[in-house]
């Protein structure tokens, strides 16, 4: 599968959905799109056949206000019809504005930060103790670093070894407030993560390649659980998005919706030739 | 004088089960001791997890195992788990709906002269505002031992809240009523209900008995199942005897009295008296001296409803 034409082919089905919702966070959406897709076409072991198999691998989204992403890979990948998300953020539907596990595919619901990291902890423990086979993943926003959990989580992966866990941060530096250094400075992740206990990596997050290098790196790392720092841009793919703390959850308008699919095609097409 | 504590009974369940189930876990923060588990974490290693003074971590690692088909009990102080890790009990437990029990020691005032951060005279309102969380909180080791057998056997998530010390039995061993979700009847009488919860259930006896030789038939309802309430029990008590008196180690908004309020007045009218701790820090001392200075005790009760009848 052409791994960058089917970000782009997402990236059009998440567009859709926010304009015709009027709702959603579009510029984290499009950083972390190509995570997502690595994960749901080549990296984990999971698929609509697989909701229930004890030995699937397990994802959390824990900047859940990414969902949009989540919701058209779900749909593509089969897990629900893509029509269900027609009813994204409209009355009595349980495809809400975060992960909610009354939908097929979830997991594990999220939406306030700083909780994936601990609760794929505990999912890792669990594998361990069971010697299952299955692999753990879940993918913080780098906003989301602040929250005193993420290294309560960090903590504990670190001092239990699990090398089933993988995380990953969505690095596109920018939050509501504006720059995330500004906000609450990040930098020095590696020596962070490296001083809990974990094997960091570096990957251009809105490159598959890169990123599909970086998760066999975690894959092969053993003896401690692997963190991913994905540098991203924040609404990566729409040229007036990108690196726009304003597309934080800004809704495109009319002009903006046709400029913003005519580029996506454009990308999907490029990279399908 | 009983010398087992109600959180010791707990771990004896548990390990019991623990011996033939090897998805029953047991997560601590650092209070194995205080949650009496040592012998849990002794004996089953591999079915144990420490987290460190982590309370919102321990929450999350739970939920994580419960949905790996794990069946965690978290045990930690009351204080902490009902405030510090709330968050996580929302979210991780009751909305992803996993199969954690949380259980919250030392209770209520049971740290005594420690002071506010270690009471928890607010966890029954926390902890039950959270929408499909249960709140539990059992008189003595008997009845701590059926309501642990009763949740091993089911999947939704629960709070529970023990003391710290043991306490005066309040049953039989042997003869020990309990329907799961269902008050229990200490005793039946006509005049006056006693509804109490937790330790308070043994001075709601001891009222009893203290009425009943004044003339004054006093029915008490253990309502260890503060939610869900059991208000058949309560609409019966109202409809039946002409008073009730509520009694709780808790704070006056979101506890038991409240709950029972809403019950009453919207089924059965009767007068009421709500015997609470107060909205404040409460005073030093040892658990019984804070109740006695609160007027917590059978003769506070027995005081309240001569003025009720």
């Amino acid at each position: 599968m052409n791994l960058k034409a089917k970000s782009f082919q997402i990236r059009q089905d998440v567009l859709d959905m926010i304009y015709r919702a009027k709702a959603g966070h579009i510029g984290g959406d499009f950083s972390v799109c190509d995570v997502l897709v690595t994960l749901y076409y080549h990296v984990m072991n999971v698929g609509p056949d697989k909701v229930n198999d004890p030995n699937r691998d397990r994802f959390i989204l824990s900047k859940g206000h990414s969902v949009e992403s989540l919701y058209c890979i779900l749909a593509d990948c089969g897990f629900f019809p893509k029509s269900d998300l027609e009813t994204f953020s409209q009355y009595n539907s349980k495809y809400i504005g975060h992960p909610n596990n009354k939908i097929n595919g979830i997991e594990m619901n999220s939406g306030s930060l700083g909780h994936g990291l601990p609760v794929a902890v505990g999912m890792a423990l669990a594998g361990k103790m069971d010697n299952a086979p299955y692999r753990v993943y879940t993918v913080m926003g780098d906003g989301e670093l602040a929250e005193g959990s993420v290294w309560e989580g960090a903590m504990a992966g670190g001092h239990y070894k699990l090398d089933n866990l993988t995380a990953i941060v969505d690095r596109n530096r920018l939050q509501i407030s504006g720059c995330t250094e500004d906000v609450m400075h990040h930098d020095s992740l590696d020596e962070r993560f490296g001083s809990f206990g974990w094997h960091v990596i570096h990957a251009e997050g809105n490159n598959i390649d890169s990123l599909i290098a970086a998760f066999d790196e975690a894959k092969a790392t053993k003896g401690m659980p692997a963190m991913i720092i994905a540098d991203t841009t924040k609404g990566c793919g729409v040229s007036f998005m990108e690196n726009k703390a304003a597309w934080h959850h800004k809704v495109p308008s009319a002009v903006e919706y046709e400029q913003g699919m005519a580029e996506l095609k454009a990308k999907e097409a490029a990279a399908n030739e | 004088m009983n010398k087992i504590a109600n959180k010791q009974i707990i771990c004896d369940v548990l390990m019991e089960h623990a011996k033939d189930d090897k998805d029953v876990v047991v997560l601590c923060s650092d209070s194995r001791g205080s949650s009496s588990m040592t012998p849990f974490a002794d004996n089953f290693p591999a079915q144990f997890v420490e987290t460190g003074i982590a309370e919102q971590n321990l929450v999350s690692i739970a939920a994580g195992m419960a949905a790996c088909g794990k069946k965690p009990y978290v045990a930690s102080p009351a204080c902490f788990l009902s405030t510090r890790s709330m968050e996580q009990g929302k979210v991780d437990v009751a909305y992803s709906h996993t199969n954690v029990k949380l259980i919250g020691v030392s209770g209520g005032v049971s740290y005594g002269a420690l002071g506010m951060t270690h009471h928890s005279a607010q966890d029954i309102a926390t902890m039950g505002s959270i929408p499909g969380m249960r709140v539990y909180l059992p008189s003595d080791r008997h009845q701590t031992r059926k309501l642990t057998e009763a949740l091993l056997a089911d999947t939704d998530p629960a709070y529970i809240r023990t003391g710290r010390n043991p306490v005066e039995d309040v049953y039989e061993e042997g003869n020990v009523p309990f329907e799961m979700d269902k008050a229990t009847v200490v005793c039946d009488g006509t005049d006056i209900t006693i509804i109490a919860c937790g330790e308070m259930v043994l001075a709601a006896k001891q009222a009893a008995q203290l009425l009943a030789a004044e003339g004054i038939s006093a029915r008490v309802l253990d309502m260890y199942c503060i939610k869900p309430l059991d208000e058949a029990a309560i609409v019966k008590a109202a409809q039946e005897t002409k008073a009730i008196i509520t009694i709780e180690e808790h704070g006056p908004i979101g506890g038991l009295a409240g709950l029972v309020a809403q019950v009453v007045m919207t089924s059965h009218p009767v007068k009421m008296a709500m015997m609470t701790l107060p909205d404040a820090p409460c005073v030093a001392g040892k658990s019984q001296e804070i109740f006695d200075h609160y007027g917590l005790n059978a003769a506070g009760i027995v005081a309240k409803a001569k003025e009720l009848v």
